[in-house]
């Protein structure tokens, strides 16, 4: 393997990990806080059950999304040093905002929130959960405006003499249409992996730990799991409407990546959505020759909102192409956006599925039934929204190649970089193996500790993490030399 | 004075603040095994620096995407030259963060046991990998016409390089000693000021051998100040220790590192990577910057929001502001495990 596909599977290797952390930690920190204000305005001790049990889990993931989160932002000097200065000027803009706004609000405040406990007073140490929640959806902002501009760059000019992209309106990259949409359909997605881990891991826990966890955590776990399915369903509806959006959005802005996600490949007139196909979809001699359950009219409905209009195929998207910027192959690798695209969809809505069944089953106060799969089945549900995510990730990444910033069909199309173009001169075969070896050996080390601590954590339910039975009543100790209620 | 030239400026800023906090907490953690010889020795030294070391770490993130946005140039060939190095210091990074936060979790001497070791190790690497990094950064790498490094790790682990890995090491020990003088109580107190009194003149001689070396090599006329402030600091520092000044000698390390990193970019401007190969090669804050309307934006972004961050910054220091003794450590509470 050549430095550029090594690069390229590093980046995709340590981004796809990353982002398993990532909607965890921005939607368990919303859920979370959520928690801790109820138990501010109630009292009730089933909202301090829930904050601290999630906020642990929570926090567990956390300390992976910090540390793996580094890796990206040096990567982008590390391994697409060409990259970095045909775009720094208007990249490395949001990515420096993020860490001025974002990362000290949500580093600060959450270190305040973890040791806040007994030291703060109790409404600071409410608004400590929200300040650093409020940090992690800023900090998608930022990055989800970085990388809309990679897929759609606006507010840049071209300079001639250096080669380099220029910001010319910083509004323009913030407000970028592209981004606008991409941040609802993140967030919401965010919330679709926490409300999803929530309900399922509240289920394991009902129809495992029943006979071993007191009441309080039953009661506490029963609440968490209906308002959880609740929450899904309202994830689940804003990740749709945003990602119709941004379909549309995507078909005027990269209409390749359109004719990729159906693997598309001569132009039609009302072309339909298949839901899957068997054979070779990555076949560019013609659809046509898959065979595969289609939806009549549908991507045409996705791209256009209208069920007749005229969708340009692969084939014919490549000739322009061609024709606009010399010779080469500007096809994404179709079985990849193909399957993405459907995974993406599919894991999704597997949640929604679940959470209506929980739903029906516990309708008037009915336990769970204990059938002796539910509680496997509840734990790979939770698995779903995280495979939905990298999906997702996967499908629109691989989508605009071979383009690392694609070209703006708005007549901006000097502003462009192949990902080809975009690597390090300067690294050898030999060092980028030696990189992705090193983060794949403790990337892998680290998931397999991260899991084993989840687990045994979920399993002890929320009564391991209430505070223990506290020894105040001994007046000798004065409130200096008191012990802290958490510390590591 | 022009845009450009205020950003070299302000990332000079942002690593002296890195390296004056997390100089601290790296200082704590190579400290680890060296004080901490009983569990609760241990956990005192970590709670000193449990609520702040994360927030320590975004100056890092905000040195690098500064970079990146002020001097793309600089930013991609610094990054990509030094990828060994930087890749050592990011696995670092990665295991000392996540043993912060999981040394605790399990009940088991042999889980604690290894992570104790990635908070010692994965605070020695980047304590010795950074001082190594700025040294070559100001004395110069080979670097092509187009900007891109040719040398090799070994390249950076020269005299001068090497040189600049031990004062950034003894520099961090010193000044993590000096805080955990201030900020514990009891044995760790004890021997946090008996290390200083060691680690001081390692810290003195050094750092004064490296920067009267790179002030004859390289330093301007002004930059002399610096380098005296420095050896100023480091010596009060030394005084302030004996004399059980706890706050006086930690203040000292500390503006000995800032001065250090003042005398270091000092005479590294009006450069910003030096190339060996010809000096017409050199990455400058001119031709390594970013055009004048992104630095424009990106001023107005740092003047609002650091002082928002100092002040909130500041006032997570205010509040864990008192000792942390071996009565302050509760008793590890956490699920067994066992069915």
């Amino acid at each position: 393997m050549d430095v550029l596909s090594l690069s390229r599977w590093q980046f995709g290797v340590t981004t796809v990990y990353h982002f398993l952390m990532v909607p965890l930690t921005i939607g368990l920190s919303l859920v979370v806080a959520w928690y801790h204000l109820r138990w501010y305005r109630s009292g009730d001790d089933v909202y301090l059950r829930l904050t601290k049990f999630f906020g642990k889990l929570f926090l567990i993931n956390f300390a992976m999304g910090v540390v793996t989160g580094i890796v990206q932002e040096f990567q982008f000097g590390m391994n697409w040093a060409s990259y970095s200065r045909f775009v720094g000027d208007v990249f490395g803009a949001p990515l420096a905002m993020e860490a001025l706004v974002a990362f000290f609000l949500e580093s600060t405040f959450l270190g305040l929130w973890i040791f806040g406990w007994g030291r703060l007073h109790p409404r600071i140490h409410l608004a400590t959960i929200w300040a650093a929640a409020l940090g992690t959806v800023f900090s998608a902002y930022f990055i989800i405006a970085a990388n809309s501009w990679m897929q759609h760059p606006v507010g840049v000019r071209f300079n001639e003499e250096t080669g380099r992209a220029e910001l010319t309106d910083i509004m323009a990259v913030l407000t970028n249409s592209t981004t606008l949409a991409a941040f609802p359909h993140v967030i919401s997605g965010a919330l679709l992996v926490a409300s999803t881990f929530v309900m399922g891991v509240s289920a394991w826990l009902l129809l495992r730990r029943n006979e071993r966890l007191p009441r309080a955590d039953l009661d506490a776990l029963r609440k968490a799991m209906r308002g959880a399915i609740w929450l899904t369903f309202a994830a689940f509806v804003v990740v749709a409407i945003s990602g119709d959006f941004q379909a549309r959005l995507m078909f005027e802005q990269q209409p390749m990546k359109m004719a990729a996600a159906e693997a598309l490949c001569e132009t039609e007139t009302g072309p339909g959505l298949s839901v899957f196909a068997v054979g070779d979809v990555s076949d560019r001699s013609g659809r046509c020759e898959v065979w595969s359950i289609e939806i009549p009219g549908m991507l045409s409905f996705l791209a256009t909102h209208t069920f007749d209009a005229t969708i340009p195929g692969v084939n014919n998207l490549q000739e322009s192409a061609e024709v606009a910027w010399g010779p080469g192959d500007y096809v994404p690798p179709l079985a990849i956006t193909y399957w993405g695209f459907r995974a993406m969809i599919g894991f999704g809505a597997v949640p929604v599925l679940f959470g209506a069944w929980l739903l029906w089953a516990t309708r008037r106060a009915r336990t769970l039934p204990r059938w002796r799969w539910l509680p496997a089945l509840s734990i790979a549900v939770v698995l779903t929204p995280f495979l939905g995510n990298i999906a997702g990730w996967v499908f629109t990444e691989m989508g605009r190649q071979p383009w690392v910033v694609v070209p703006n069909p708005d007549g901006l199309d000097a502003v462009r970089l192949l990902t080809a173009d975009g690597v390090s001169a300067s690294n050898s075969v030999g060092l980028v193996l030696t990189s992705l070896g090193g983060f794949a050996l403790v990337y892998g080390a680290l998931l397999v500790v991260e899991v084993a601590l989840l687990k045994r954590y979920i399993k002890a339910g929320p009564v391991a993490t209430m505070p223990p039975p506290s020894d105040e009543g001994d007046g000798d100790t004065s409130d200096d030399d008191r012990a802290f209620s958490i510390a590591y | 004075m022009d845009l450009a030239s205020f950003w070299f400026v302000l990332i000079a800023v942002l690593w002296i603040g890195y390296f004056f906090l997390e100089g601290f907490d790296f200082g704590v953690g190579m400290l680890l095994f060296p004080l901490g010889h009983s569990e609760t020795d241990r956990r005192v030294m970590i709670n000193t620096i449990a609520p702040v070391w994360d927030g320590n770490e975004v100056w890092l993130i905000t040195a690098g995407g500064a970079t990146f946005a002020a001097f793309p140039n600089w930013y991609a060939t610094l990054f990509s030259g030094f990828y060994l190095a930087l890749l050592l210091i990011l696995v670092a990074l990665i295991v000392r963060g996540v043993a912060f936060e999981y040394r605790g979790k399990v009940d088991s001497p042999r889980w604690r046991a290894g992570w104790d070791l990635a908070i010692a190790v994965g605070s020695w690497v980047p304590a010795v990998l950074w001082g190594v990094a700025f040294a070559n950064i100001v004395a110069g790498v080979p670097i092509d016409a187009d900007g891109n490094f040719t040398g090799s790790l070994l390249t950076l682990l020269n005299p001068f390089g090497l040189l600049g890995g031990v004062v950034t090491a003894s520099l961090f020990a010193l000044h993590g000693a000096n805080f955990l003088a201030l900020k514990s109580q009891g044995v760790i107190r004890e021997r946090a000021a008996a290390v200083a009194k060691r680690a001081g003149p390692v810290a003195v001689g050094s750092g004064a051998g490296f920067l009267v070396w790179n002030q004859v090599a390289r330093g301007e006329a002004w930059t002399w100040i610096p380098v005296v402030v420095a050896a100023a600091a480091l010596t009060v520092s030394v005084f302030g220790t004996r004399r059980r000044g706890d706050g006086w000698a930690f203040i000292a390390t500390g503006i000995a590192i800032a001065a250090a990193l003042v005398a270091l970019f000092g005479s590294l401007y009006p450069d910003v990577m030096p190339s060996t190969t010809d000096a017409a090669f050199s990455l400058t804050v001119e031709n390594a910057s970013s055009t004048h309307y992104t630095l424009k934006i990106m001023t107005i972004v740092a003047l609002v929001m650091t002082p928002v961050v100092l002040l909130y910054q500041g006032w997570t220091y205010w509040v864990f502001r008192k000792r942390v003794g071996p009565q302050h450590i509760p008793p590890v509470h956490v699920p067994t495990g066992t069915e």
